[in-house]
């Protein structure tokens, strides 16, 4: 398979097979936006047998966005290209605190309720295995509930 | 030193060791003059907002007693009121009408967070009395001045928290607050069905506390120095079927507290009781949570004039 370098922008190697378009929903990236967008799934990689790759050309993310990537594709490498070298590489790490991304599982929780203007906000207590806990109820959401409802295959 | 000044009481966690216990010494400094009305200038001219948005009698009595014994106003609703509140706005519009209209807000609510998200929304102090099955820290905080007013003491006794550990408020909050302390060892006494949820072990394993769980109250009643016992919190079952399993678990008799407690073992209660403690306790010297309930007033006075600076 063949997929161009690309000249100007960001690449994410190393995702887990299959979750390629779930990591361009958490960066908010429809695909209506105009940027040239190259999406590679299910190709062979020595690391994790099968991977997927995300080219976006034109568009430099920054530490805080990738970050979010995290929670479904922990072995995300990001590579940031300019003028087609590569000027930065970096790992994403989960982030300490999330807001609006995921929402809590517990119906009583106050950020569950409608009507109230509330963001769900959880803080990381564990990177292995992976922990959020919602700040307002203390709900614990694990990594497989954190996948499913971002979309993802557990 | 602890910093009192306009602070919001949402968890227990939120206070040290030092804090609780200077508390404490505030609470038993205005208990002697609490009814003598020597108080009552302290929070003259100060307002406090009861919004109870979820039935309570002991709770919010004791909050007015207190407010109203160091001289401050109260404004408020209670339960059936805030029904026809809740028809007609969200919460965070109720909490700045109260912000508005006082001094500080103590809060009741049925959603857990909802203290937190009032206080995010006041720029007045918020004061936690009771979220979902969460958190009930003034409850910890008399809960634990009782134990030491009785023992001396929170360090170095043997208790045993029997009940509801995994929807009721008051019995986790009881042990979210042992944990700034060292007791000696914790029974978790409860039904499987029963038994904390996961954050609560992890909050109580994060924390260091001593803590064994057993089914049955007879094998560690002899051990115990205090026995906390809770209701089960019917309202709170997502499934009423696991309450009919539960429903009438466990009970303490005077019998049973005979045959295998020792003679100096405590017995408390946050009340009220359905038909978890028998009435003929009441009269032994086991019974302590008529005492417990009676200290909720000056724990909770000392509480609102800390945070508004009288004391
Ligand atoms: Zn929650």
């Amino acid at each position: 398979m063949l997929v161009r370098r690309i000249r100007d922008g960001t690449v994410i190697d190393h995702i887990p097979a299959g979750r390629a378009l779930t990591v361009l929903r958490i960066l908010g990236i429809t695909g209506s936006e105009g940027y040239k967008l190259a999406i590679v799934m299910n190709v062979e990689s020595k690391k994790l047998g099968k991977k997927d790759i995300v080219k976006i050309e034109g568009l430099y993310l920054d530490k805080e966005q990738l970050d979010k990537i995290a929670l479904i594709a922990p072995t995300a490498t990001v590579n940031i290209v300019k003028d087609y070298r590569v000027v930065e590489k970096m790992k994403v790490r989960l982030p300490e605190d999330l807001s609006n991304i995921l929402s809590c599982a517990n119906p009583t929780c106050i950020t569950r309720q409608p009507r109230e203007p509330i963001k769900p906000r959880f803080k990381l207590v564990s990177r292995r295995p992976v922990l959020y806990q919602c700040v307002y109820c203390g709900t614990l959401i694990e990594e497989d509930d954190i996948v499913r409802q971002l979309g993802g295959s557990a | 030193m602890a910093r009192w000044l306009g602070r919001d009481v949402v968890s227990i966690l939120d206070f040290t060791r030092d804090e609780l216990l200077d508390l404490f010494e505030a609470a038993s400094g205005l208990e002697g003059v609490l009814e003598s009305g020597r108080a009552r200038r302290l929070l003259e001219g100060k307002i406090v907002s009861l919004a109870f948005f979820e039935p309570s009698t002991r709770t919010r009595l004791s909050f007015e007693a207190a407010a109203k014994r160091l001289g401050a106003e109260t404004i408020g609703f209670t339960a059936a009121e805030a029904t026809s509140i809740a028809k007609g706005e969200n919460l965070a519009d109720t909490v700045r009408m109260l912000d508005g209209y006082s001094d500080l807000i103590v809060i009741r609510h049925r959603y857990e967070g909802a203290a937190l998200y009032a206080a995010e929304i006041a720029e007045k102090p918020v004061i936690n009395a009771g979220d979902g099955r969460q958190h009930h820290p003034t409850q910890a905080m008399l809960d634990l001045y009782t134990v030491n007013r009785l023992y001396g003491t929170v360090d170095g006794l043997v208790y045993g928290v029997l009940g509801d550990l995994r929807y009721g408020r008051a019995a986790t909050s009881f042990l979210l607050a042992l944990t700034r302390f060292k007791p000696k060892m914790v029974y978790l006494i409860s039904p499987p069905l029963l038994r904390p949820r996961e954050e609560v072990y992890m909050a109580l394993r994060q924390q260091g506390l001593p803590f064994q769980e057993t089914e049955s109250l007879e094998e560690v009643l002899p051990e115990l120095d205090v026995l906390y016992v809770t209701r089960i919190q019917r309202e709170r079952f997502p499934d009423l079927r696991d309450y009919e399993k539960v429903r009438g678990s466990y009970r303490v008799t005077l019998d049973l507290l005979q045959r295998h407690a020792k003679p100096e073992l405590k017995v408390l209660h946050p009340l009220p009781r359905v038909d978890e403690i028998d009435y003929r306790v009441d009269g032994s010297p086991y019974q302590a949570y008529f005492l417990q309930a009676r200290l909720g007033v000056p724990v909770r006075a000392a509480l609102l004039a800390k945070i508004l600076g009288a004391w």
